[in-house]
C-alpha cells in the first residue's frame, strides 16, 4: 500500500504543482535557517572531551579583595595565584593535576633562512597529557620528575614539527626558545579541541599551542603571562619575582578526580587549604571556592555566544512560520481533493486508508523540503563562514549525526503539520460531496 | 457606506481554521521581524561609533625584542626618530595597546585615596607628547605633555608617572559635577593611593574593548616602554597607507635584527574584525526578515487564493445580483484586515514578551515602544499587499458564473 500511497502522493504533487512546491519551499526554508543555527550552537556547546568531562574539574578558589567580590554578585576569580597554583601542585590531593597558564617567547630556527618568530608557550605540568587525553604521534610528556628538576624540555605540536623538522622524529633533538636551549621529548599529532576548554581566558575557540613545557621554568626563566592577568592589589614588591608572587591571578588549575567521593574529598581539601591560608592572612573572604566540570565550566563562561543563541530561537520561530504555513496550504489542497477523496470512501477505503494515504503524502513534502533545507543550511553555513571569516574556524561543518537530525526534524514538523489537515480529509462527507457533482 | 463587517465577520467565523493559521503566522513574523529590525538598529548603532583616531590613514606593528644583544632603550629612541622623519608619515608613537583592538590594560582611578573608595575603571595607552597628533585627538582643555615629562617605565615596577591626560568621558565619569575645564589641575590616586595630576582633557579616544561600558574612559601616561614587546602606531598622510606599510615594516625589522615585527595591521582592518560580530548579525537578520516577509505573503496568497477558488459559485451569484468588482474585492481585504488585526494586536504582546526574554537572557536593551506600531502598520501592509493579487481575481469572476452548475 506504501508504494501505491506514494505514488498517489507524486500524481497530487503534480496536480498542484505551485502549491506543493509553496510548502516544499516553506519547509526548506524552516529547516534551513534552523539548521545552520542549530549546527553553530551544537558545536559551540558540543562536549570537547565527551570520555572525561565529568571527571575533569576546574578549581576557583576565592582569594579576592576583601571588599569587592572579583565578578558579582559573589563569585570567586575565574583563574588562581602562582601561590595557589604551585602550592596545590605540591599537595597533589587529587587523582591527576596540572595549573597551567600561556605564555610566550621568540623561536630562533637552527635553519639560518628562517626567521625567528613569535609563539605561544603553554605551560603545565606532566600531568597535562594524560588528564587531557593529549595524543601523540612521537616520544609522550615529560614525568612529574622534569617539573621538580625544572628539566628543560618541550613537547610540540605537529604543524611545529612540520615547520622545523620537516615533519621527522624530532625527539632528542633541540629547540631555541626564549633565548634557551630546550630539548624535544615529544611530538603531538593532529590535536583540534571544540572549544579549547582548558583555558577560555585566552579564547575558547583558539587554537591548541605549539608548545608544551614544565610550568615551574616560568619561574627560573622569568617566561612571560600571555594570559590574561588580572590583580587586585599592588604586588608588594618590584620585580618579576614580586610580581610573580603576588595576588594576581593569571593560572588556570585542572584536577582530575574520578568519582564523587574523590570530588567531595578534594573539596574539603580546598576549604581547609583556604583556612590554613587565611590563618597566614591571605584569603580575607569568606570560603568560597568551587569545582566545575568542564561543561559547567563552559556553561559558566558563556561559551556559546549570546548571538548564536539568540539566532538559534529565532530560526526556530521562523520554522514555526514556515510550519503554520504549511498547515494553511495542506488544508487548501487538502480541501480541493474533496471530491477525490469522497469516490475513494465511496469505494470503499476506510477513514484510516484515506488518513495513511495523506501522511504519506506530507510525508513525502517534509522529506523532499527536508532535503532542500539540509542544502540551504549548508548554503547558510558557508554564508556564516564568509561573514564571521577566521572567527568561526569550525564551528561551520555538518556531520552525519546533524544531517540525521535536520531530516528528521523535517519529517517530524511535517508530519505535525500535517496532522490536522489529513485529519480533517477524513471527515469529508462522501454523499454529499458526491452528490453535488 | 456599507462595509459589510457584519457579514464578513461571521463568514470568517465559520471557517475559523483558515482565519486563526494566518492570524497566528502574523503574529509570529510580527514578533521576529520587529525585535530583529530592533537588534539590527541596535548593531547599526555600534558599528557607527567613531573611535575617535584617524582610522583611515592609521596602522600598527608589534616589535618583539629578544637575545642578550637586544637594548630597548636605544632601539625605542632611533625607531621613533626613523618613523618620525620618513616622508608621508604624521606622527608615530609607541605605546602598549591600540583601540578597540581588542586587547589592553586597565586601571581604576579614585578621586579619593584608600581601599574603601570606589574607582573608576580606565583604560591605558602609554605614549609621549607625539600621542596626541598621531591619535589625532584635540585637546580640548589644559596642556600637552612635554619631552621633559616623558618616563621610562621598567616592565617589572609598576611606579606610575605623576601627571596623566584624560578623556572629557572619563573626567565627567570622575568629576559629575564639574566641568571638564575645571578637572585640569585635579589630583586622582592610582593603586588605591598613589596621587596622579590630571594636565589636560583631549576629545574622544576608545579604548581598547568595544563591549565595555566604559569605551570612551581613556587615560594617557607620558612614559616610553622597555618592555620586550610593544607596539608602534603609526599616522600617515591621506592615501600613503598602502605604500608605507610595507616599506615601514621591512625598515624597521631590517634595522635591528635582534627583534621581530609582527602584527602589522591597519585600523581600517582591525574596525573590520573588531566589529565583524556586529555586522554578520546585521547581514543574517536583514536576511531571516526579507524570507519571512516573502514567506509569510506567499503563505497568505496561497490561503486567499484557495478560500477564493472555493467561493468562485458565490463570488459569481453576488456579481449576478448586483455587486461590483470594487465590493468584491473589498470584501477579501476587509476580511484580510481583520484577520491581520487579531494577528498584529497578538503580535504587539509577543513582541513585547520576545523582547523582556531576550533582555532578561542577553544582554539586549527594551525595544522602543514605537517599534510596535510601526511593525503593526508593515504587517497590515504586507497582508494588504498579499491579499491584492487574489482579491483582484476574484473581482474578475464574471457573473455568469453563477449559472453554471460547476
Amino acid at each position: 500500500m506504501f508504494r501505491y500511497y506514494l505514488r498517489l502522493a507524486l500524481l497530487s504533487y503534480k496536480r498542484n504543482p505551485i502549491l506543493s512546491s509553496l510548502m516544499v519551499l516553506a519547509i526548506a526554508m524552516g529547516i534551513g535557517a534552523c539548521m545552520t543555527t542549530i549546527t553553530v550552537n551544537y558545536i559551540m556547546s558540543s562536549d570537547p572531551i565527551p570520555q572525561k568531562s565529568e571527571q575533569l574539574f576546574y578549581v576557583q578558589l576565592d582569594s579576592w579583595d576583601p571588599n569587592s567580590p572579583a565578578r558579582e554578585p559573589n563569585d570567586p576569580p575565574d583563574q588562581v595565584t602562582w601561590t595557589d597554583a604551585t602550592n596545590l601542585m605540591k599537595a597533589k590531593q587529587a587523582f591527576r593535576q596540572s595549573a597551567m597558564a600561556r605564555s610566550g617567547g621568540v623561536v630562533e630556527p637552527e635553519n639560518g633562512d628562517s626567521k625567528p618568530f613569535m609563539t605561544d608557550i603553554r605551560l603545565a605540568y606532566s600531568d597535562f597529557f594524560a588528564m587531557f587525553n593529549v595524543p601523540f604521534q612521537y616520544g609522550s610528556g615529560w614525568d612529574s620528575q622534569s617539573d621538580d628538576n625544572r628539566d628543560m624540555v618541550v613537547v610540540i605540536s605537529r604543524a611545529m614539527n612540520d615547520q622545523l623538522f620537516g615533519g621527522e622524529n624530532s625527539v632528542g633533538k633541540t629547540v631555541r626558545l626564549a633565548g634557551h636551549n630546550f630539548r624535544v621529548v615529544g611530538v603531538l599529532k593532529e590535536w583540534r579541541l571544540v572549544p579549547r576548554f582548558y583555558d577560555v581566558t585566552t579564547g575558547a575557540f583558539d587554537n591548541t599551542e605549539d608548545f608544551y613545557m614544565p610550568m615551574p621554568l616560568k619561574e627560573s626563566l622569568e617566561l612571560t603571562s600571555n594570559g590574561n592577568v588580572n590583580c587586585w592589589k599592588r604586588p608588594a614588591e618590584d620585580g618579576f619575582l614580586g610580581f610573580l608572587y603576588s595576588e594576581c591571578v593569571n593560572f588556570q588549575m585542572w584536577v582530575e578526580l574520578r568519582d564523587d567521593a574523590e570530588k567531595q574529598a578534594y573539596m574539603a581539601f580546598l576549604n581547609s587549604y583556604a583556612d590554613e591560608q587565611r590563618a597566614l592572612g591571605r584569603f580575607e573572604r569568606p570560603n568560597n571556592n568551587r569545582l566545575s566540570n568542564v561543561m559547567e565550566w563552559m556553561a559558566y563562561n558563556n561559551v556559546v555566544a549570546d548571538d548564536a543563541e539568540i539566532m538559534l530561537w529565532l530560526s526556530l520561530m521562523f520554522l514555526l512560520v514556515c510550519l503554520l504555513n504549511t498547515i494553511g496550504l495542506l488544508l487548501a489542497k487538502f480541501s480541493g481533493k474533496a471530491g477525490e477523496i469522497s469516490l475513494r470512501r465511496a469505494v470503499g477505503a476506510s477513514r484510516r486508508d484515506v488518513f495513511m494515504q495523506h501522511l504519506v503524502e506530507t510525508g513525502l513534502i517534509g522529506v523532499i523540503g527536508g532535503i532542500a533545507g539540509l542544502g540551504l543550511a549548508m548554503l547558510g553555513l558557508s554564508g556564516i563562514g564568509v561573514l564571521y571569516g577566521d572567527l568561526a574556524n569550525d564551528l561551520t561543518s555538518m556531520d552525519p549525526k546533524l544531517v540525521a537530525i535536520a531530516l528528521g526534524l523535517a519529517l517530524v514538523s511535517s508530519i505535525l503539520a500535517g496532522l490536522y489537515p489529513t485529519w480533517r480529509s477524513t471527515r469529508v462527507a462522501p454523499a454529499s460531496q458526491l452528490k453535488s457533482q | 457606506m456599507n462595509w459589510e463587517i457584519g457579514p464578513i465577520f461571521r463568514a470568517v467565523m465559520r471557517n475559523k481554521v483558515g482565519a486563526v493559521l494566518i492570524a497566528l503566522q502574523v503574529a509570529v513574523t510580527m514578533t521576529i521581524i520587529v525585535n530583529a529590525i530592533f537588534i539590527i538598529n541596535e548593531r547599526k548603532e555600534l558599528l557607527a561609533r567613531e573611535s575617535g583616531i584617524d582610522e583611515a590613514n592609521t596602522f600598527y606593528l608589534s616589535s618583539s625584542g629578544f637575545g642578550d644583544n637586544y637594548n630597548a632603550q636605544v632601539t625605542v629612541e632611533e625607531d621613533l626618530a626613523n618613523l618620525r622623519q620618513i616622508p608621508g608619515v604624521i606622527n608615530a608613537t609607541q605605546t602598549n595597546a591600540i583601540p578597540i583592538s581588542g586587547g589592553g590594560w586597565s586601571m581604576g582611578l579614585k578621586t579619593e585615596p584608600g581601599v574603601e573608595n570606589e574607582g573608576v575603571g580606565v583604560a591605558v595607552y602609554f605614549t609621549d607628547q607625539h600621542g596626541l597628533q598621531t591619535y589625532d585627538v584635540e585637546l580640548l582643555a589644559g596642556r600637552n605633555f612635554t619631552d621633559a615629562d616623558i618616563t621610562w617605565r621598567d616592565p617589572v615596577k609598576g611606579d606610575w608617572p605623576q601627571m596623566t591626560i584624560l578623556t572629557q568621558a572619563m573626567a565627567k565619569d570622575l568629576f559629575p559635577d564639574l566641568p571638564y575645564q575645571d578637572v585640569v589641575g585635579k589630583t586622582v590616586f592610582i593603586n588605591d593611593d598613589e596621587p596622579i595630576q590630571i594636565i589636560g582633557i583631549i576629545d574622544k579616544l576608545h579604548a581598547p574593548w568595544i563591549g565595555w561600558d566604559g569605551l570612551e574612559r581613556v587615560m594617557l601616561v607620558p612614559q616610553h616602554l622597555l618592555f620586550d614587546s610593544y607596539r608602534y602606531l603609526i599616522r600617515t598622510e591621506p592615501g600613503q597607507l598602502d605604500r608605507l606599510m610595507p616599506e615601514i615594516e621591512a625598515l624597521l625589522a631590517d634595522s635591528n635584527r635582534n627583534r621581530i615585527i609582527r602584527n602589522m595591521n591597519s585600523m581600517t582592518d582591525t574596525r573590520e574584525r573588531t566589529y565583524r560580530g556586529h555586522s554578520a548579525m546585521v547581514s543574517m537578520l536583514t536576511i531571516i526578515i526579507v524570507v519571512l516577509t516573502i514567506v509569510t505573503a506567499l503563505g497568505i496568497v496561497g490561503l486567499v487564493s484557495f478560500s477564493v477558488n472555493r467561493r468562485r459559485k458565490q463570488i459569481g451569484t453576488r456579481r449576478a445580483l448586483g455587486a461590483t468588482r470594487f465590493a468584491v474585492m473589498r470584501y477579501f481585504l476587509v476580511e484580510n484586515f481583520m484577520i491581520t488585526s487579531v494577528g498584529v494586536l497578538l503580535g504587539a504582546a509577543m513582541t513585547v514578551g520576545l523582547n523582556i526574554w531576550l533582555v532578561n537572557s542577553f544582554e539586549m536593551q527594551r525595544i522602543d515602544w514605537y517599534y510596535i506600531p510601526i511593525g503593526m502598520l508593515c504587517l497590515w501592509l504586507i497582508g494588504l499587499l498579499a491579499v491584492y493579487g487574489p482579491a483582484r481575481k476574484a473581482a474578475s469572476i464574471p457573473p455568469a458564473l453563477a449559472t453554471r452548475t460547476v
